[in-house]
């Protein structure tokens, strides 16, 4: 507890019907366990059975102090029965994994050590336990026959029934020893274990229901710097984000301690998947061992260090693109991206930012793009390829003159190639009859992934500039192609107009049939459609894309294995795009060779860094020809009657 | 140990056009944006190492106007601790010469045991550094790649030469040097740390307060700009065409031939 009291503040106390209706669905309900079948149907089965036993071992005792013991027979008795045998078998079963390790268990040397030792001693402590009911209820029964009394039978099948069966021959006074001997070992190990738990993994069972009732609610949000402190106050706080175990917050911390090392988010993480030096499981349990470390259970707490060139290497914190995967698969909601985002602001504040990312920093400084291009080529996308001729587009300037803003970010305005997606896009909203217009060289980089890369100043003033100039241009609506801005406009932003994505705008136009599409030229391409992180897993923005995608006539679709909620991140957006990571290839080529596997030859993507990622990724792969990129607005617009 | 930075505002080559203005004898300084030169900064963050290391200030100084108050700014929210202006109408128009002779008069008047100057400015003739050591009758070395502090007022120092090789030198101090890139990965300043030493005083000193010879000034300057254009494009390249097989192929056939490969 004492780390938790030093901890940040960290305001989770409100709306407790939504948590309490989440810590049913995904503590009780056990909901995320079955996306690993396997492994989960075992959990969700222990989960059960610990239920019922938490039950009977209250009974258990009580027994032992009672006058006339007897414990509840009937159905009770059968289910509890069953639940002892079910947690006995799955122990069994476990041991043996982890005895016969998978490859996803490995502890490499420089994220710690495995505590298999721990895990399997906990194990076997809970096997005896429920061996020692077994004998208990197994020598009663089987006393009982040999006394020839009257008793209740025994689940048919179960532990005890076996028990009881296997004993039914052996001598009396035997019988009694057994009983007694398996009263006392089972009560024996129940305390230890009771007093051992918060020692090892199997605490999460409790410190989860805190977890998950605590857990955050807003995803797409980045938590403020410090929490209960105003923006315009920030000057004034001395040091910016986690640089020791104590500035995290009192719920971070308690991630720490619930985490049950199941590494589902690694196997999900594309940082780990590429090799970069990053695994979340291991970020989670180096920072909990530290814990352990310097808040001995005797002894003086020693804290103060700092994290990064202790526990973690500065690699591995800007190894990170934030896309979610690990927060989307973790049963018990333990979070990631603030924690990271916290660890980069410490660095930012003390001037340790990689040297590959300063120089577009810098850029965002003084010119609010990270390409370092000048602000009045904002708006040049507009003049190239001969586009204004058939496709006007008006810039704002200050007076109310368009109901819907077109939001374009620095990398589709500047990319020679991603300026495409935004002239897809403008004839898309002038199809559809939307009145719109854009910033031109008003509208300063959205200013995303500055702030998920820890530069909150930064980020600040890029807000309040386009919150200004957004405010006064008039506008009722917001639309974007960027799913990153359409994030920040969303979540980070506040007091700007609605913001849509344009994926859900053509959903709507194609639906309400302002957009008309011809069918596709080429009957044999097989179209397979990438989630960007920052409109699937973080907004939610699954179906509007693949609606459109399946109203152009004859458009074969087929679905990557890794989709929706589990989609694999191309590389990362804004700032991702300029660091230099180590690493042993690509996520974009790895991201190229599933849509391969799934039989597709064109990936279609909403995303102007995707695609920037994919596209890359094609060459490096070598599959040029073979593989192709677009974007949804890209091909909503070749499609367009 | 006193360590001084001398550092320049220049125009941002990675975040401008330049392009020629119309009268051609300068660059249309209109939409520039400007930092701190590249050099320079890796020689602030090298001071401030050495300091870490071994004790001392850091301070930074500037010849210019108000405008180039914002490079000394962010260089003390790096760490420097005092950053000095030196400004007067009459240093306006100096060559190299007179430069150099403003800052040697400013450095006379405090104990600066070590005095860096990038290797060159953008938009310079890496001449500064050179001249500063010469009037100061300091013992002097370029392309810095490496300091190391020893015993007995002397450095180590190491030397970027041809070739990628490397040379050790030890030089007496109090001494000059010329900073190369690439000597140190310069730390992050963002806004938070500019803001933070927004209300500090920087000292502007004058002509007056330095007692500058006669070099400082339009009227000394030996050396003056007198054209300034943008070079014709050239033919000497040539388009390797074809699969990847092929290119390679013709790459490496065209290097044997140069002599590039044996």
């Amino acid at each position: 507890m004492t780390p938790l009291l030093r901890g940040e503040r960290d305001p989770r106390f409100d709306r407790p019907w939504t948590r309490l209706g989440r810590l049913l669905k995904f503590w009780f309900g056990q909901w995320r366990h079955p996306r690993y079948l396997a492994a989960g149907i075992v959990h969700i089965f222990l989960f059960a059975g610990f239920m019922v036993l938490v039950v009977h071992t209250g009974l258990f005792m009580a027994l032992g102090t009672s006058a006339h013991p007897s414990m509840p027979g009937g159905l009770y008795a059968a289910i509890s029965d069953y639940a002892a045998t079910i947690v006995f078998i799955c122990m069994m079963a476990l041991i043996v994994r982890r005895l016969l390790k998978p490859a996803r268990y490995a502890v490499p040397a420089r994220y710690g050590k495995a505590h298999t030792a721990d895990a399997i001693f906990l194990l076997a402590l809970i096997a005896l336990l429920m061996a020692a009911d077994g004998v208990f209820e197994g020598s009663l029964a089987a006393s009982q026959a040999a006394l020839r009394v009257p008793a209740e039978s025994l689940a048919i099948f179960s532990m005890p029934w076996i028990l009881a069966r296997a004993l039914v021959s052996a001598p009396l006074p035997m019988l009694a020893n057994l009983y007694l001997g398996a009263y006392l070992v089972h009560e024996l190990a129940f305390f230890f274990l009771l007093c051992y738990r918060p020692f090892g993994i199997q605490f999460h069972v409790e410190t989860s229901l805190f977890t998950v009732y605590f857990a955050k609610l807003d995803r797409g949000t980045v938590k403020p710097v410090r929490w209960g402190v105003p923006d315009d106050k920030l000057d004034q706080v001395k040091s910016f984000g986690v640089k020791t175990f104590e500035d995290f917050t009192w719920k971070h911390m308690l991630d720490f301690y619930s985490c049950a090392d199941c590494g589902r988010c690694s196997d999900q993480c594309p940082a780990n998947a590429v090799g970069r030096p990053l695994s979340p499981r291991f970020l989670t349990t180096k920072a909990r061992d530290y814990a352990f470390r310097h808040y001995p259970m005797f002894g003086a707490a020693g804290n103060g260090h700092a994290l990064v060139g202790e526990i973690y290497s500065e690699d591995e914190i800007w190894s990170c693109t934030t896309c979610g995967a690990c927060e989307a698969e973790c049963p018990l909601l333990v979070e990631y991206i603030d924690k990271i985002v916290d660890l980069r602001r410490g660095l930012v504040d003390d001037g340790k930012v990689p040297q590959s990312l300063q120089k577009p920093l810098k850029a965002l400084e003084s010119r609010g793009n990270p390409f370092g291009k000048m602000e009045k080529k904002k708006a040049d996308w507009i003049k190239n390829n001969g586009f204004q001729q058939s496709c006007t587009v008006r810039i704002l300037n200050g007076e109310p003159a368009a109901d819907t803003l077109y939001f374009v970010d620095s990398i589709t305005s500047f990319d020679d190639r991603i300026q495409a997606i935004g002239r897809a896009t403008a004839k898309i909203l002038d199809k559809a009859g939307e009145n719109f217009g854009i910033l031109g060289a008003a509208e300063k980089d959205s200013g995303h992934d500055v702030r998920r890369f820890g530069e909150e100043t930064l980020f600040m003033a890029l807000r309040e500039h386009n919150t200004e100039a957004i405010q006064a241009s008039g506008v009722r609506r917001i639309v974007t192609s960027d799913p990153h801005a359409f994030n920040a406009l969303k979540h980070d932003y506040k007091d700007v107009p609605p913001v849509e994505h344009i994926s859900q705008f053509m959903a709507r136009a194609v639906r309400e049939g302002h957009i008309k599409l011809n069918a596709v030229e080429n009957g044999n391409n097989v179209y397979t459609y990438h989630d960007p992180c920052y409109l699937g897993r973080h907004n939610g923005v699954y179906d509007a894309p693949r609606e459109v995608l399946d109203a152009v006539p004859g458009l074969q679709r087929v679905e990557m294995a890794r989709s929706r909620d589990r989609s694999f991140c191309c590389g990362g957006g804004g700032l991702a795009l300029f660091y230099e990571p180590t690493e042993t290839e690509r996520m974009g080529v790895k991201r190229v060779q599933m849509a391969a596997e799934a039989g597709a030859n064109v990936i279609v993507t909403a995303c102007p860094f995707c695609m920037v990622n994919m596209e890359d990724a094609i060459k490096v792969a070598g599959m040029e020809g073979k593989m192709a990129a677009i974007d949804l607005a890209e091909l909503v617009e070749k499609q367009m009657r | 140990m006193e360590i001084l930075v001398c550092a320049k505002r220049v125009p941002d080559t990675s975040e401008n056009e330049i392009e020629l203005n119309a009268a051609g004898n300068d660059i249309e300084r209109g939409d520039l944006v400007y930092s701190v030169n590249e050099a320079d900064n890796y020689a602030v963050e090298e001071a401030l190492e050495i300091v870490e290391r071994t004790g001392g200030t850091v301070t930074v100084v500037t010849v210019g106007d108000d405008d180039d108050e914002e490079i000394l700014r962010r260089e003390m929210a790096m760490g420097a601790k005092q950053a000095v202006l030196l400004s007067d109408e009459a240093f306006e128009g100096s060559d190299g010469r007179g430069i150099a002779s403003i800052l040697a008069a400013f450095v006379r008047k405090g104990h600066y045991e070590l005095i860096l100057t990038g290797v060159q400015a953008d938009d310079g003739a890496a001449q500064v550094g050179g001249m500063l050591a010469a009037m100061l009758d300091c013992p002097f070395a370029s392309l810095v790649t490496s300091i190391e502090v020893l015993e007995g007022g002397k450095l180590k120092i190491g030397r970027e030469i041809e070739g990628g090789n490397k040379e050790l030198y030890e030089i007496d101090l109090p001494c000059v040097l010329s900073i190369q890139t690439g000597i140190n990965e310069p730390r992050y300043v963002g806004m938070r740390g500019i803001r933070q030493v927004a209300s500090v005083p920087i000292p502007t000193l004058h002509k007056a307060d330095l007692g500058v010879n006669g070099f400082a000034g339009k009227a000394a300057a030996r050396v003056t700009r007198t054209d300034y254009f943008t070079p014709t494009a050239g033919h000497g390249a040539e388009m390797l065409t074809g699969n990847h097989d092929e290119i390679i192929g013709k790459l490496i056939e065209l290097l044997k031939s140069k002599g590039g490969l044996t």
